[in-house]
């Protein structure tokens, strides 16, 4: 092992644990600084986001959209692309989704219904991630910045179609009709016996968010195309020469990962709200990108990291019921220091724990 | 009709100020090769602060200087992250946006109580318009009269601000040692590093300055636009400069063009709301609104010229491989 290198599990586990404790630290002295208990805070965020089922239930179901787009910006890296436009591509995915719904549900049962809602939300997604591919691959033009476009023109598009053109008719709401039973993911608690989740919105759609880690890791390490994927992301030089097409890359990994980003809407629009409405996504995009660096892009620390933000966003609503004092925006906070410590500041601990390793490591050298 | 003009045009001057004033900010910091998508979080923190300040303390200068401080404060994380650590600029610019936006609501909502926005300003908390001399006398003047005392007179200090930070940042950019250093720092920080100057201060100071003006645009918003800070006042403006920027090909004097540009779509759609243009209908106003954005992909794209960013931008330096 060469200077300056860590062995694999301080680098996956223990750096990351260690930043995530920075940023839990910082938002315990920002608790303290607006006058309540940090440790109390932390004892009702737990017990509200996993002490009954109800909690465990709206924290999976907070989780099956994290690990969505988490998943869409994850795919992304692997190609060292960075796709800042989930919160757009889901958007325009619900759109998708819903189309489905509507045109489906009064003639046939879900089942029907769901193999057309999730190409609807992945076609719809990944169209709205072609558009800056295409443009970073043949134009030159930056995908980060080009995503972040297309996510406000989403968002007007999506506002236009919702206030003047698919809302219910007769309304003044931004929505689209209730879909019926034919256009409804069943809820978890539906299927299993007992009452376990309550009135939570846990619904079939977290299976398929397994199912696309299981697909996304088959992809990404055991295919061609994922090969092509990471030698890409790794030196797009060398991918070159070993005659990969750098457009061809970048098109279907941005379409591949806006197509994900799609999917979150089958469990918030089919699984959940049962209707197409404004803003919908409200901010579950950009904090895929938190999840995406906490998981180091891989399905297994994605799922983990998208629980830790589904209980983040499940105990933080029941914290601020029980604290009023912490308004829904300290989930706010607590986001964005994940964020920067997970991911703009992962390296800040590095040096000092590289010294620390080799420094317990030279006398085993100078033994041997 | 002319009247009607020198009104959209008159609130398009003030729809630009904040957006030229975060759009000169992303300017020194891109230029110095630090990308920086929390131009949104800077200016919602600055507004925050400024809209607190000028609330306790009753004096807009205060509330502008805490504002600064705030966002300057902001710029100095995303260095500390992008600079020092040299960790993932969006990443950093993401992390501050969200912590701006959460923050400002929680604060807001502890020391005020008005459900995350600060107390109304009067009088002494807020920068009032200024009259410029002659202007009562030179309204009833055809067409030079109403443009003096319309579109010219009548703003407060901060847009007059806004619009001295153009020539002012030209000057900086173009004419000075700082200026052809950043700009260097931005292309190529290995031979800045080589002349024998640190890239890492010189990049801390692009930084600084984008905070800086980032305050101004942020206290513009909340204790000169309106009289006091609404919970994400900003609603995008910072993204809105990031576009402008662009659109610029960070340029000073495009900078102005292109935020004029955006502040006159701005002002058509508040104008346009719910009024039929001939012989086209009803514009909706979403079409505005994603207007600035549609234009700046279409410049990204390389249709209307090339926008060529800062060759190291975004590219943390590193001194030495070790």
């Amino acid at each position: 092992m060469s200077a300056g290198q860590l062995p694999r599990w301080v680098d996956f586990g223990l750096i990351p644990a260690i930043n995530l404790a920075a940023a839990f630290l910082v938002s315990g002295l920002v608790v303290l600084l607006i006058g309540e208990n940090p440790i109390e805070a932390v004892k009702i965020l737990i017990w509200g986001s996993l002490g009954y089922g109800e909690g465990i239930g709206f924290t999976l179901f907070n989780a099956t959209n994290f690990i969505f787009t988490g998943l869409a910006v994850a795919v992304a890296f692997h190609a060292g692309l960075f796709n800042i436009g989930g919160e757009g591509q889901a958007y325009v995915g619900g759109l998708g989704v819903a189309l489905a719904c509507l045109a489906l549900d009064h003639y046939v049962p879900w089942w029907v219904t769901l193999p057309f809602a999730v190409l609807g939300g992945a076609v719809f997604g990944a169209a709205w991630a072609f558009i800056p591919a295409w443009l970073q691959a043949k134009r030159g033009s930056h995908v980060v910045i080009t995503t972040i476009m297309f996510n406000f023109i989403g968002a007007a598009l999506m506002g236009y179609l919702l206030v003047d053109v698919i809302s219910k008719p007769g309304s003044m709401q931004p929505e689209t009709r209730t879909f019926e039973e034919g256009g409804r993911l069943p809820l978890l608690d539906s299927l299993l016996p007992g009452d376990f989740f309550g009135t939570s919105q846990v619904n079939l759609a977290l299976i398929l968010a397994l199912l696309a880690c299981v697909f996304v890791w088959v992809l990404i390490w055991r295919t061609r195309l994922g090969y092509e994927i990471r030698t890409f992301g790794a030196n797009p030089t060398a991918a070159v020469y070993a005659g990969i097409s750098p457009v061809r890359i970048i098109i279907i990994t941005m379409m591949i990962s806006g197509g994900l980003a799609g999917l979150m809407a089958i469990n918030e629009i089919m699984g959940a709200q049962n209707r197409l409405l404004l803003e919908f996504v409200s901010g579950y995009g950009f904090v895929g990108i938190a999840v995406a660096l906490m998981g180091r892009a891989h399905p297994v620390g994605i799922v983990l990291s998208a629980i830790l933000f589904g209980m983040l966003y499940q105990g933080g609503a029941e914290l601020s019921f029980e604290m009023p004092a912490i308004t829904r925006d300290m989930i706010v906070v607590i986001q964005g220091l994940v964020i920067l410590f997970a991911g703009a500041l992962e390296y800040m601990f590095r040096p000092a724990l590289v010294q620390m390793f080799s420094f317990a490591r030279t006398p085993a050298t100078q033994a041997g | 009709m002319f009247d009607t003009l020198i009104l959209i045009l008159d609130s398009t001057v003030r729809l630009s100020a904040p957006l030229l004033l975060a759009c000169l900010a992303g300017l020194y910091s891109e230029r110095s090769g630090v990308v920086d998508i929390g131009l949104e979080g800077k200016m919602l923190g600055a507004a925050f602060g400024a809209g607190a300040v000028a609330y306790l303390t009753a004096n807009a200068w205060l509330g502008l200087l805490a504002g600064t401080g705030v966002a300057v404060g902001l710029a100095l994380v995303h260095g500390f992250a992008s600079i020092t650590n040299r960790g993932n600029q969006i990443v950093s610019g993401v992390a501050i946006n969200f912590l701006a936006l959460g923050l400002t609501a929680l604060l807001g909502q502890t020391w005020f109580r008005q459900g995350g926005r600060t107390p109304s300003l009067s009088g002494g908390g807020r920068f009032g318009n200024i009259e410029l001399p002659f202007a009562a006398e030179m309204a009833h003047v055809p067409v030079i009269g109403p443009i003096y005392s319309e579109l010219i007179s009548g703003h407060n200090i901060l847009v007059y601000i806004a619009f001295a930070m153009v020539p002012l940042t030209w000057w900086i950019l173009f004419r000075t040692r700082f200026g052809l250093r950043l700009r260097a720092v931005g292309e190529n920080p290995a031979a800045v590093d080589t002349a024998g100057i640190s890239v890492t201060w010189l990049r801390y100071r692009a930084v600084i300055a984008c905070g800086i003006l980032c305050g101004i645009a942020g206290s513009y918003l909340s204790i000169a636009q309106s009289s006091g800070f609404i919970k994400d006042m900003t609603a995008g403006r910072g993204y809105i400069a990031l576009a402008a920027l662009i659109f610029a090909k960070w340029k000073p004097g495009n900078a102005m063009w292109a935020c004029l540009l955006f502040g006159f779509l701005d002002a058509l759609a508040i104008r346009l709301q719910g009024q039929e243009i001939p012989g086209i209908g009803q514009v909706p106003v979403q079409f505005f609104q994603a207007l600035p954005y549609i234009l700046t992909v279409i410049l990204l794209a390389g249709f209307i010229g090339k926008a060529i960013p800062p060759k190291a931008s975004g590219v943390p330096y590193l001194k030495e491989r070790t």
